[in-house]
C-alpha cells in the first residue's frame, strides 16, 4: 500500500530547509508559497528519505479568488505519496515557477494548465497552448469563462 | 562539388492511419533520420473536464467512457473510486469482484488492440490485427452480457456496479478463461519469435527506467524498462491484495519489450480472472447510494492501473450535485512526454512503430 504522507508530516521537513517556503498545513494538505515551488520540488526529489521521483500529475483548480495548483507526487523508492498545493492570486496573468527542470513529466501538464486554466509557468521552455489553437480567446476551465456567442 | 543537403520538415497526420486517431507530428528529417519531433494534438478535445462540472456525479461516468474508448471499464473504475473516496462509500464484496473481472477483461481487450495495431504499423497489414480482434470480440460479448453495451459501457456505478452479472455470463467467462491461454500461445507462435518482428523491434526505441520515471511514464512502457511498478501491486485497490499475480517486466525497454510485456500481462489477467471465478462471493453488487449523489466538500484522487498506465481522477467537491473540478490524469497524454526523446536519431519507419508501441488512445490524450 502506498503510504500517504500527510501535510503534517511533510511540512516540517520542508520548513526546516526553506523557512519561508511553507505557507501552512492543515487537514492533511500542505500549501507552499508559489515562488518557492521550484526549490521545494528539487528538495523533495533529491532528499534521499523523501525521494519523490515520480510526478503523477499537475493540475489547477479555480477558486475564483485564487487559483490552486495541485501537485501529486509519488516516491517509487519508499512507496509513499504526497500532495502539494500552491496558491496564486490575480486573474490577469497569475504565474509561478515551472518544475520542468526537476521532472520532465511536467512539460505537457504545465502547458495544459496554461492552456485551459490560464496560469503561466515561468521558466518553461515551450509554454504554448496544447489542446486549443493559438489565438483561442480565454481559458475555458476558468469559472468565469463564457462561451463566445456563435 | 559536395552535395548540398538540408533538413526537411514533414507533417505527419492528423489524418493518417498509423497515428491511431487524430495525432499530428511535425518532424524534421535529415534524409531518413529524425532530428526533431513536435507532437501536436487537441484535435479530439471535447472539454470533458469542463463538461463534468455541469453534470451530476452519476452522469459523469458516461463521459469517462469516452476518454479511453477501448478501455472504458478502467476509466469508469478510476472515476468511481475517486467518488467513493469523497463520500467514504464501501462497495460490497461481490461488486468489487465484478469490477475486477470487468477491469481485467478490459485489459486483455486493450492489450489485444495494442498488439494488433503494433503489427499493423510494422507492415503486417491486418492479419495479426484480425486475429487479435477475434478474441477482443469475445470480451465485448461478455461486456454485452454484463450491461448491454460493447464500447461505451458505463457499467460501474458509485458504490458498485450497475447490475449483477446474468446467469449466462459465468459459463461464458469460464470458457473464455479456459480458451484464452491457447490463443495467447497462438499469438506468441505467430509473433514472438518472428524474424521480421524481432529485426524491426529489438533494440529500437530504447527507454531507460530513470528517463521514464523523470517523464512520469507509467504502465507497460515503464515496466518494459525492467521496473516493476504496477499500482495493482504497490497500491492495491478493490480486491487486488487477495489475488495472486506477477508483474511482468522487460529488460531493455525497447519496442519488443513493450510488446512482450503486454503479452505477458494478458496471461496474468487471465490468471486473475480464474481466481475471481473461484472467489466471487454472493450478495449485493451495489451499496445504497442516492441517484443524486452529494459527497461532502473535499477532494480525492482515485487512481487505477489502466491498460495504458496510471489513470487518475482528481475530484474537488463543494458539496453540490456536480463535481467542482474533475481533472483526468490520463496516462496516454503523459506517456507522450517521452516521445521526442524516443524518436530522435531513429528512422522514419521506426518512428511509426515506436509511436505504436507506446499505445496511446487519442480520446484520452485530448479529452
Amino acid at each position: 500500500m502506498t503510504r500517504a504522507m500527510r501535510g503534517e508530516e511533510l511540512g516540517p521537513h520542508i520548513q526546516a530547509a526553506f523557512p519561508q517556503g511553507v505557507e501552512r498545513w492543515e487537514g492533511g494538505s500542505l500549501w507552499i508559497r508559489p515562488e518557492a515551488v521550484l526549490d521545494v520540488a528539487r528538495f523533495l526529489k533529491e532528499t534521499p528519505p523523501l525521494a519523490f521521483d515520480l510526478l503523477n500529475s499537475i493540475t489547477a483548480v479555480d477558486y475564483v479568488e485564487h487559483f490552486e495548483i495541485v501537485y501529486h507526487l509519488t516516491s517509487t523508492v519508499h512507496n509513499h505519496k504526497a500532495v502539494l498545493k500552491a496558491r496564486v492570486y490575480g486573474r490577469e496573468l497569475p504565474s509561478l515557477p515551472s518544475v520542468t527542470s526537476v521532472w520532465q513529466g511536467a512539460d505537457f501538464q504545465e502547458r495544459e494548465v496554461w492552456d485551459l486554466m490560464g496560469v503561466a509557468f515561468t521558466g518553461h521552455a515551450n509554454l504554448k497552448r496544447i489542446m486549443l489553437w493559438e489565438g483561442f480567446p480565454g481559458h475555458p476551465l476558468r469559472k468565469d469563462y463564457l462561451e463566445p456567442p456563435r | 562539388m559536395p552535395l548540398r543537403t538540408e533538413p526537411v520538415t514533414v507533417n505527419i497526420g492528423p489524418q493518417h492511419p498509423s497515428t491511431h486517431g487524430v495525432f499530428r507530428m511535425r518532424v524534421t528529417f535529415d534524409g531518413e533520420v529524425v532530428l526533431d519531433v513536435e507532437p501536436v494534438f487537441g484535435y479530439l478535445h471535447r472539454g470533458s473536464e469542463k463538461l463534468a462540472e455541469e453534470r451530476t456525479y452519476t452522469q459523469v461516468i458516461t463521459l469517462t467512457d469516452r476518454l479511453d474508448y477501448v478501455a472504458s471499464m478502467t476509466s469508469n473504475q478510476a472515476y468511481v473510486l475517486a467518488c467513493e473516496q469523497l463520500g467514504d462509500i464501501q462497495t460490497p464484496e461481490r461488486g468489487r469482484y465484478l469490477r475486477v473481472i470487468a477491469a481485467e477483461l478490459q485489459r486483455v481487450a486493450s492489450h489485444l488492440m495494442a498488439t494488433g495495431f503494433l503489427l499493423n504499423d510494422l507492415g503486417a497489414f491486418a492479419t495479426p490485427l484480425m486475429y487479435c480482434f477475434r478474441e477482443r470480440e469475445k470480451v465485448l460479448d461478455l461486456f454485452e452480457m454484463l450491461c448491454g453495451a460493447r464500447i461505451t459501457m458505463t457499467y460501474l456505478r458509485v458504490g458498485g456496479v450497475f447490475q449483477d452479472a446474468p446467469e449466462e455470463f459465468w459459463p461464458a467467462l469460464k470458457r473464455f478463461v479456459a480458451e484464452m491461454p491457447h490463443y495467447i500461445d497462438e499469438y506468441e507462435q505467430l509473433l514472438s519469435e518472428n524474424e521480421i518482428l524481432l529485426a524491426r523491434t529489438r533494440g529500437v526505441g530504447v527507454l531507460g527506467t530513470g528517463e521514464a520515471l523523470n517523464c512520469s511514464v507509467t504502465g507497460p512502457v515503464l515496466r518494459s524498462t525492467g521496473f516493476a511498478w504496477d499500482l495493482r501491486k504497490v497500491d492495491p485497490y478493490e480486491v487486488y491484495d487477495r489475488l495472486e499475480f506477477e508483474v511482468p517486466v522487460g529488460e531493455h525497454g525497447d519496442n519488443y519489450d513493450r510488446y512482450k510485456v503486454r503479452i505477458l500481462e494478458m496471461r496474468q489477467s487471465v490468471r486473475i480472472l480464474e481466481q475471481c471465478l473461484a472467489q466471487v462471493p454472493s450478495g449485493p453488487v451495489r451499496a445504497e447510494v442516492p441517484q443524486l449523489y452529494r459527497p461532502p466538500p473535499g477532494e480525492a484522487y482515485g487512481r487505477v492501473e489502466s491498460p495504458k498506465g496510471e489513470l487518475g481522477f482528481y475530484l474537488v467537491s463543494d458539496g453540490g450535485i456536480a463535481p467542482y473540478r474533475c481533472k483526468v490524469r490520463s496516462p496516454s497524454f503523459i506517456n507522450l512526454t517521452v516521445l521526442r526523446d524516443l524518436l530522435v536519431g531513429w528512422k522514419l519507419a521506426d518512428m511509426i512503430v515506436t509511436f505504436g508501441s507506446i499505445d496511446v488512445n487519442m480520446g484520452e490524450v485530448d479529452r
